[in-house]
C-alpha cells in the first residue's frame, strides 16, 4: 500500500524503481491481499473507535499469550479514551513492584503510568505454556512484518482447513498467509468471541480488522502527527523551492 | 596598521578586529565569497553541498538520539523504541538520522558518479578524489555499525555475517574478528564498541571532509566539459551565484528528504528490524540496508569466501587507483563517445548488482551477478586503459565561455546534451 503511494511523490521515482526495496527480499512469496484500512495512504487516519474496540480484542483474546511491554496504559488516551476510563483499565491488572520499606516485592493494581502487564514473565515461561512455541510481543508487529498491517489481517483471517495432500506437523495450524503454512497459534479468533460496547456484530472478520487497526495504531502510535507534519513540511518547503528557484534566475539573470 | 596583524578589508570594527587577529572573515570571503567557480556548473555539481549538509544533519540528529539511547543489549532495542514513543519528537529525529543514512548514501552515490562521468578525479585532482574515497569508506563503517545498534534481528545477524568475513583473511582473520567482537561472539561488548565507533567516525568524516574542501580550493573545481578556465571569462565568483543555485538543489534535496521521513519513514529498512536480536533464530534471508546491496552482491558472487571479501573490499579499493587506470587526457565523457557507452554500462551494473543483493543466492541471480561483477571490475581494469589509448576523443571546446556563451560553433559533444541552462 505504502509502495505505490510512494512513488507518486519520490522525485527519486526511477532510482527507486531501479533499487528494490530490501523489504521484499525476504520471507516466502506468498500473495498478502490489499486489505482498505483507515489508515492507508498518505493522509490517513486511526479509525479510533476500531482501535478502541481492537484493544479489547486484544485486552480479551490475544493479552492471554501476546505481550505489547512498549505501551503504557496511559497511551490509551491517544485513542480517545478518558484519563478516567483508563485508570479503571489500568486498575483491572495487577503488576510487580518493589522492593518496599522491608526490601520485599509486592503485587499492587496498575497505574496509568505502568506499562501493559506482559501474560509471563519471560520468554522461557512464555514458551513452556505454549508447547515450546514463543507468541512474538505485539508492540511493534505492524511494522515487524513483510506487508505490514495487510498482514496482520491476512493472518487472522486466514485461518483453514489444510489443503488434500499437506501434512501438518503436531500442535500446528493451517494458515494460508503465513510463511510455511503451519503456525503454532490455533484460530484465535471465533465469530461473537467479543462483545462490543457500541453493538458492533463481532464477526471474525470485523474483530481481525479492529485489532489490526490498534495494532498499527501501536506500532506507530505518532503516525497521524508525523503525516499531518509532513504535509505542512512539504507545502511549504514547495514554496520555497520556486522562491529559491526565482532568486536563482534572477541572479544569474546577468550571466546569461 | 599594527604590526602582526592581518590586513584586512572589513570595515564592521568588531568584523575587523577580529580579522585582523584571526582572519575567518577574510577566509570565508576568499573561499566562499570570490571564490572563482567555472560558470558552466549543472546540477550535478550541487551534491557536493547537499553531502556537507546531509552530514551535519547525522551529526546533529544523532547527538540528540545518542542522550536518550542505551548501548546495551539488554536495553538498546527498548531505548529506540522509547526515542519513539516517549521522547519529545523522538520519532522525528529517529526517521530523520534513520532516512537520513539513506539519503546520505544517495548523495554521495550520485557525486561519485558525477566525478567519474565527467573526469573529475583527474589530474590535478587525483588526492582530491583519493580523499573522497576515505570519505565514503569511512562513511560505510559508520553507517554499518549505526545499523547494528537498535539490535533488531538484521542489526544482530548482518553484523555476525560482515564481522565473520574478516576470518576469511588467513593468519590474522580470527584475532581481527575477536578484536571486533569484543569475545567470541557479537554481543554486548561488540555493541559497545560500534556506539563508541559509530560517534567517533564522523568527526573523523569532518576531518577528511576538511582536507576535502582545502584540496579542492587548490585545485579548483573541475566542470561539465572537462577542460579548465582559462580566465576570468570562464569563472563566476562562488556567491551569489552558486550559493543561489546551491540553495535551490537543497530545498529540492529537502522535499526528497522529508517525503521518506513523514511518509514512508521504513520504506528502505527491513521489517525485521524491529523484531528484537535473537541470537538463537536466524533470519530467512539476512540482507545488509539498501546501500551496501551492490558490495554484497560482488561478494556473493565469488563461490571462494576470501576471493569474495577481496573482490568486495576491492570494489571499493579500486577507486583509489582510478586516476592512473584511466589515463585518457580528456575528463569529460562528454568528449569520449566509447567511454561514455562504456561507463553507462557500468552504471547499469551497478544497479543490476544492486538488485541481485536483495535477491536470495540462487539461479539466475547468481550467474548475472558474477556478469555484472565481471563487468564492474573490467570496466576499471581492461576497457578504460585500453579506451586512453584507442578512443579517438570528440574536439574540446576552446574555453568554458566560449562553448556557454556562443561565440563560435559549439563541439559535437557538447550540444548533444543540452547546456545546462543555469
Amino acid at each position: 500500500m505504502f509502495r505505490t503511494k510512494l512513488k507518486a511523490f519520490a522525485v527519486l521515482g526511477g532510482l527507486l524503481a531501479a533499487a528494490p526495496s530490501p523489504a521484499g527480499a525476504a520471507g516466502e512469496a506468498i500473495a498478502i491481499p490489499d486489505t482498505r484500512f483507515s489508515f492507508d495512504g498518505v493522509f490517513g487516519t486511526f479509525d479510533h473507535a476500531s482501535a478502541q474496540r481492537g484493544f479489547q480484542v486484544y485486552k480479551e483474546v490475544c493479552s492471554a499469550c501476546h505481550a505489547m511491554r512498549q505501551l503504557s496504559y496511559r497511551n490509551l488516551q491517544e485513542l480517545g479514551l478518558s484519563e478516567q476510563q483508563v485508570a479503571a483499565i489500568a486498575a483491572q491488572f495487577q503488576v510487580m513492584d518493589g522492593p518496599n520499606d522491608e526490601g520485599q516485592m509486592f503485587e499492587r493494581p496498575a497505574r496509568p503510568s505502568d506499562r501493559f502487564r506482559s501474560p509471563f514473565p519471560n520468554q522461557q515461561a512464555a514458551r513452556a505454556a505454549n508447547n515450546g512455541a514463543y507468541p512474538p510481543d505485539l508492540s511493534v508487529i505492524v511494522k515487524a512484518r513483510p506487508g505490514g498491517a495487510d498482514y496482520i489481517y491476512a493472518l487472522l483471517t486466514g485461518y483453514a482447513d489444510p489443503p488434500p495432500g499437506v501434512t501438518m506437523m503436531d500442535g500446528m495450524n493451517y494458515n494460508r498467509y503465513f510463511p510455511g503454512h503451519q503456525i503454532a497459534m490455533p484460530a484465535p479468533l471465533n465469530p461473537d468471541q467479543v462483545q462490543y460496547a457500541d453493538g458492533t456484530p463481532a464477526t471474525v472478520e470485523q474483530m481481525a480488522r479492529d485489532v489490526t487497526t490498534f495494532l498499527a495504531w501501536a506500532a506507530e502510535p505518532e503516525l497521524e502527527q508525523r503525516r499531518a507534519m509532513g504535509v505542512k513540511v512539504i507545502l511549504f518547503l514547495t514554496i520555497l523551492a520556486g522562491l529559491a528557484y526565482a532568486v536563482k534566475r534572477k541572479v544569474w539573470a546577468d550571466v546569461h | 596598521m599594527a604590526i602582526g596583524l592581518h590586513e584586512s578589508d572589513f570595515k564592521n570594527p568588531v568584523v575587523r578586529w577580529i580579522d585582523q587577529r584571526l582572519p575567518v572573515f577574510t577566509m570565508m570571503q576568499k573561499e566562499y565569497g570570490t571564490f572563482p567557480t567555472p560558470r558552466n556548473f549543472n546540477y550535478f555539481w550541487n551534491f557536493g553541498a547537499l553531502a556537507m549538509v546531509n552530514l551535519m544533519i547525522m551529526i546533529a540528529t544523532g547527538v540528540f538520539l545518542a542522550m536518550h539511547y542505551a548501548p546495551h543489549t539488554a536495553h538498546a532495542f527498548d531505548s529506540v523504541e522509547r526515542i519513539m514513543r516517549d521522547v519529545n519528537y523522538g520519532w522525528l529525529i529517529r526517521y530523520v538520522h534513520m532516512n537520513g543514512a539513506s539519503m546520505f548514501f544517495i548523495v554521495v552515490f550520485i557525486h561519485i558518479w558525477r566525478g567519474m562521468y565527467y573526469g573529475s578525479y583527474k589530474a590535478p585532482r587525483e588526492l582530491l578524489w583519493m580523499l573522497g574515497v576515505v570519505i565514503f569508506l569511512l562513511m560505510m563503517a559508520t553507517a554499518f555499525m549505526g545499523y547494528v545498534l537498535p539490535w533488531g534481528q538484521m542489526s544482530f545477524w548482518g553484523a555476525t555475517v560482515i564481522t565473520n568475513l574478516f576470518s576469511a583473511f588467513p593468519l590474522v582473520g580470527e584475532w581481527i574478528v575477536s578484536l571486533l567482537w569484543g569475545g567470541f561472539s557479537v554481543d554486548n561488548p561488540t555493541l559497545n564498541r560500534f556506539f563508541s565507533l559509530h560517534y567517533l567516525l564522523p568527526f573523523l568524516i569532518v576531518g577528511v571532509v576538511f582536507l576535502h574542501v582545502v584540496a579542492l580550493h587548490i585545485t579548483g573545481s573541475n566542470n561539465p566539459l572537462g577542460i579548465e578556465p582559462k580566465g576570468p571569462q570562464d569563472t563566476l565568483p562562488f556567491h551569489p551565484y552558486y550559493t543561489a543555485k546551491d540553495s535551490f538543489g537543497l530545498v529540492i534535496y529537502f522535499i526528497v528528504f522529508a517525503g521518506f521521513v513523514f511518509f514512508a519513514p521504513n520504506y528502505l529498512g527491513h521489517p525485521d528490524n524491529y523484531i528484537p536480536a535473537n541470537p538463537l533464530v536466524t533470519p530467512a534471508h539476512i540482507v545488509p540496508e539498501w546501500y551496501f546491496l551492490p558490495f554484497y552482491a560482488i561478494l556473493r558472487a565469488v563461490p571462494n569466501k576470501l576471493g569474495g571479501v577481496l573482490l568486495m573490499f576491492g570494489s571499493v579499493a579500486i577507486l583509489f587507483v582510478l586516476p592512473w587506470l584511466d589515463s585518457s587526457p580528456v575528463r569529460s565523457m562528454r568528449f569520449r563517445p566509447m567511454a561514455r557507452i562504456a561507463f553507462l554500462l557500468w552504471t547499469v551494473c551497478f544497479f543490476v548488482l544492486m538488485y541481485c543483493g536483495a535477491k536470495p543466492p540462487e539461479e539466475p541471480y547468481v550467474i548475472i551477478s558474477r556478469i555484472a561483477t565481471a563487468y564492474y571490475f573490467a570496466y576499471f581494469l581492461v576497457i578504460l586503459p585500453l579506451l586512453a589509448r584507442l578512443e579517438r576523443p570528440l574536439p574540446l571546446p576552446e574555453s568554458i565561455a566560449r562553448a556557454v556563451l556562443g561565440g563560435g560553433p559549439l563541439p559535437a559533444g557538447a550540444a548533444a546534451k543540452p547546456m545546462e541552462k543555469a
